[in-house]
C-alpha cells in the first residue's frame, strides 16, 4: 500500500488515479478538495472501530459462542470437570415441564401484551396528535410510566394487587367483589403481570407513532377529507399503511422486550405460583444463579437466542418487502 | 354529543387511568400509614415515610453507586461509539461491512440475554461485584454506533473538506466538525442511555452483592423484599424516592425527553 505521509500534498498524481486509490467515500466532494484526499491506512479506520468491536465481541459474540459450547457439555461440579455430552442437555430440556411452561407463558405474555400495548400506543398517539385541549399534559400522563424503573413499577403494582386492602380489591369491593389473591392465584397471576407490562410500555411505543404521525404530510389526509372520505376511512386507507414501517419497528422492539424484561417477575412473583408467571429469561436466571446449573442455563439461553434470531429473520424479510414505504 | 367530544373524553379517561397508579403511590408515600389505603383530603402530609426509608437502608450509597454507573457508562459509550460511528459513516476500509453487520447483531441480542456467560467472563476477569462489571457489557453499544453513524452521514462533505484544506487531522475533524454538529443526537442518545441504566436491574442484580456497589434498583428490591413488616407506606416512599431524580428531570425537561426518544426511534 502507498502510505501518504500526512503533510506531502499528493497533487502531483493525476486526479482520477487518486480517486481510485482513495479509501474515502467521495460523494459530492468538490473537485479541488478531492485533490487533497490522502490515502489512509485501513489500519487507521480499524483502530477507530477496534474499541467498540472488542467490547461487542467480548460481551455479545463470544458469550453467545461460549453458551453454545456450554450447552454441549455437563455442568462442572467440584472435582468433576465438564464432559462433552452432545445434545443430551437439549434432550433433558425437552423433558423439562418447567421449560415448556415458561415457554408457553412467554408466548402468551407476548401474544397479549404486544397487540394491546401497540394498539393503546396508537390510540394515545392519535389522541395526542389531534388538537385536544391540554394535550401536553395528556402526553405526559401517557409517557410517565416509561420513565420509572420496572422495579418501582413492580412495587407500586404489588401494592395494588394486595388482597383486601390493595387498590384493586378496594375498587371491586365497592361493587360487591370479594377478596382476591391476584398474584397468588395461578389463573390471575400472569394476566396481572401482563397489565403491568402494558402500563409500562404503551407510552414508550406511543412516542414512535407520534414521531411518525408528525412527519406525515398533512395534505394527504386533508385531500381525502375534502373528497368526503370519513375519518375512519382515511385512517384505514392512508394513515395506517403509512404507519406500517413504524408498526413493524415497534413490534420488533416489543417482542425483544417481551423476552428481555423480567424485572417485575423477580420482584412480584418469583415465577410463582407453581410457575404460572415463569418467563424464559427468568427461568434462565433461576437455573443459572439459584441452582448454578450452567449447562441447563446455557441450553435455555440457546432457545432464547434462537427465538431472537428467528425474529431478526422475519424482520429482515418484512423490511425487504416494505422498503418502498421508506 | 359529537364524536370528537367522545374521543376527547376517552383520551382523558385513558390518561387518568394511566397516571392513577403513580398518583396513588405518591399519596401513600407522603401520608401517614393510616391513610395508605383510604382517601381523605384532610389527611396530613408527612415526610416521615421518606425519612424512615432513608434510614432503613443505605440509600445514599445506592444513589452514589447509580450516579457513578450512569456517568461511567455514558462517558465510555461516547468515547467508544463516536470513532466507530465515524469510521462506518465516512471511511472505506476492507472488512467494513462485515464489522458493521457484526455490530448490528447486538440490536437484537441485549446483554441481559447472555447473563450466564457474561457472569462467568466477569468472574474470570475478577470483576464480579464491581461497578465496572455492571457497565462493561453495555459500553460497546450497537444502538449508539448506529444512531451516530446516521447523523455523521448527514454532515456536509464540504465542511469536512474545508477542515482538511486547513490541515486538520482525521481526529481533529471528527472532534471539531462532526461531534459539534451531532449534538442533538448526543443529547438524545444520552437521555435514552441514562434512563436505561438508571432503571436497569437484572444484570446489576446478578453481578453485584455488596452495599458499596449495588445500584438503586437492586438496593430497592433488596429493601422491599427483606420483610419490613410489609409497611407499604415506607416501601412506596422508597420507591418514589429512587425514581424521583429521573422523574423530576423528565417533568422539567419534558419536551427534550420526548423529542430525544423520538429522535432515537427514527431509524
Amino acid at each position: 500500500m502507498l502510505k501518504g505521509t500526512a503533510r506531502s500534498p499528493s497533487g502531483a498524481r493525476p486526479k482520477d488515479e487518486l480517486q481510485r486509490l482513495s479509501p474515502w467515500r467521495d460523494r459530492g466532494a468538490a473537485p479541488l478538495a478531492s485533490l487533497y484526499h490522502r490515502r489512509r491506512d485501513p489500519l487507521q479506520a480499524w483502530l477507530l472501530v477496534l474499541p467498540a468491536l472488542v467490547l461487542l465481541i467480548g460481551f455479545t459474540h463470544w458469550p453467545a459462542v461460549a453458551t453454545l459450547l456450554d450447552s454441549l457439555f455437563t455442568t462442572p461440579r467440584g472435582a468433576r470437570p465438564a464432559r462433552f455430552v452432545g445434545l443430551a442437555n437439549y434432550a433433558d430440556l425437552v423433558d423439562d415441564p418447567v421449560f415448556w411452561k415458561a415457554l408457553a407463558n412467554n408466548a402468551w405474555y407476548a401474544a397479549v401484551t404486544i397487540p394491546v400495548s401497540v394498539a393503546l400506543a396508537l390510540l394515545m398517539a392519535l389522541a395526542v396528535n389531534a388538537k385536544l385541549p391540554g394535550r401536553a399534559l395528556l402526553r405526559m400522563a401517557y409517557f410517565t410510566p416509561t420513565m420509572l424503573p420496572m422495579i418501582a413499577v413492580a412495587n407500586i403494582w404489588l401494592f395494588f394487587f394486595t388482597p383486601d386492602y390493595g387498590l384493586l380489591d378496594q375498587i371491586l369491593g365497592v361493587f360487591g367483589g370479594g377478596r382476591h389473591t391476584w398474584l397468588g392465584d395461578a389463573t390471575t397471576a400472569l394476566p396481572a403481570m401482563m397489565a403491568v407490562a402494558v402500563w409500562k410500555e404503551a407510552g414508550f411505543f406511543m412516542i414512535f407513532y407520534l414521531a411518525a404521525l408528525q412527519s406525515m404530510p398533512p395534505d394527504l389526509a386533508e385531500a381525502a377529507g375534502l373528497e368526503g372520505a370519513s375519518r375512519l376511512y382515511v385512517f384505514r386507507r392512508v394513515t395506517w399503511p403509512l404507519l406500517m414501517p413504524t408498526t413493524l419497528f415497534i413490534v420488533v422492539n416489543a417482542v425483544i422486550n417481551a423476552f428481555r424484561l423480567v424485572d417485575h417477575v423477580v420482584v412480584m412473583t418469583r415465577g410463582g405460583p407453581d410457575n404460572a408467571t415463569n418467563l424464559l429469561l427468568y427461568h434462565i436466571y433461576e437455573t443459572g444463579f439459584r441452582f448454578w446449573d450452567t449447562a441447563a442455563a446455557a441450553t435455555l439461553t440457546m432457545v432464547l437466542l434462537g427465538i431472537l434470531a428467528a425474529l431478526a429473520g422475519v424482520q429482515f424479510l418484512l423490511l425487504g418487502r416494505r422498503a418502498h414505504y421508506r | 354529543m359529537s364524536t370528537r367530544g367522545l374521543e376527547m373524553i376517552g383520551a382523558w379517561m385513558l390518561g387518568l387511568l394511566w397516571v392513577l397508579p403513580l398518583l396513588y403511590a405518591v399519596w401513600t408515600a407522603f401520608h401517614p400509614a393510616a391513610y395508605a389505603t383510604h382517601f381523605d383530603l384532610a389527611a396530613p402530609l408527612t415526610l416521615e415515610n421518606v425519612r424512615k426509608a432513608w434510614e432503613a437502608a443505605p440509600f445514599a450509597r445506592y444513589f452514589l453507586n447509580t450516579t457513578i454507573l450512569v456517568t461511567l457508562v455514558l462517558a465510555a459509550q461516547f468515547l467508544v461509539c463516536t470513532p466507530a460511528a465515524f469510521a462506518f459513516a465516512r471511511l472505506r476500509f476492507p472488512g467494513r461491512d462485515v464489522a458493521f453487520a457484526l455490530i448490528l447483531i447486538q440490536l437484537m441480542v441485549a446483554p441481559e440475554v447472555l447473563l450466564v456467560a457474561n457472569y462467568r467472563s466477569m468472574a474470570q476477569l475478577g470483576l464480579v461485584d464491581s461497578i465496572l462489571a455492571m457497565a462493561l457489557p453495555y459500553l460497546g453499544s450497537a444502538f449508539g454506533i448506529f444512531l451516530l453513524r446516521q447523523t455523521f452521514r448527514q454532515v456536509p462533505q464540504e465542511l469536512d473538506d474545508a477542515a482538511r484544506l486547513e490541515g486538520s487531522t482525521l481526529l481533529g475533524r471528527l472532534w471539531r466538525v462532526y461531534v459539534p454538529l451531532a449534538r442533538p443526537t448526543y443529547i438524545a442518545y444520552g437521555l435514552v442511555s441514562v434512563s436505561y441504566h438508571w432503571n436497569n436491574f437484572l444484570w446489576p442484580l446478578v453481578v453485584t452483592n455488596s452495599v458499596s456497589v449495588r445500584p438503586l434498583t437492586v438496593g430497592l428490591a433488596v429493601f422491599a423484599s427483606t420483610d419490613q413488616g410489609i409497611d407499604w407506606s415506607i416501601i412506596t416512599a422508597a420507591t418514589i424516592m429512587t425514581s424521583a431524580p429521573l422523574l423530576l428531570a423528565f417533568l422539567l425537561f419534558q419536551r427534550q425527553f420526548v423529542a430525544s426518544f423520538m429522535r432515537a426511534g427514527i431509524r
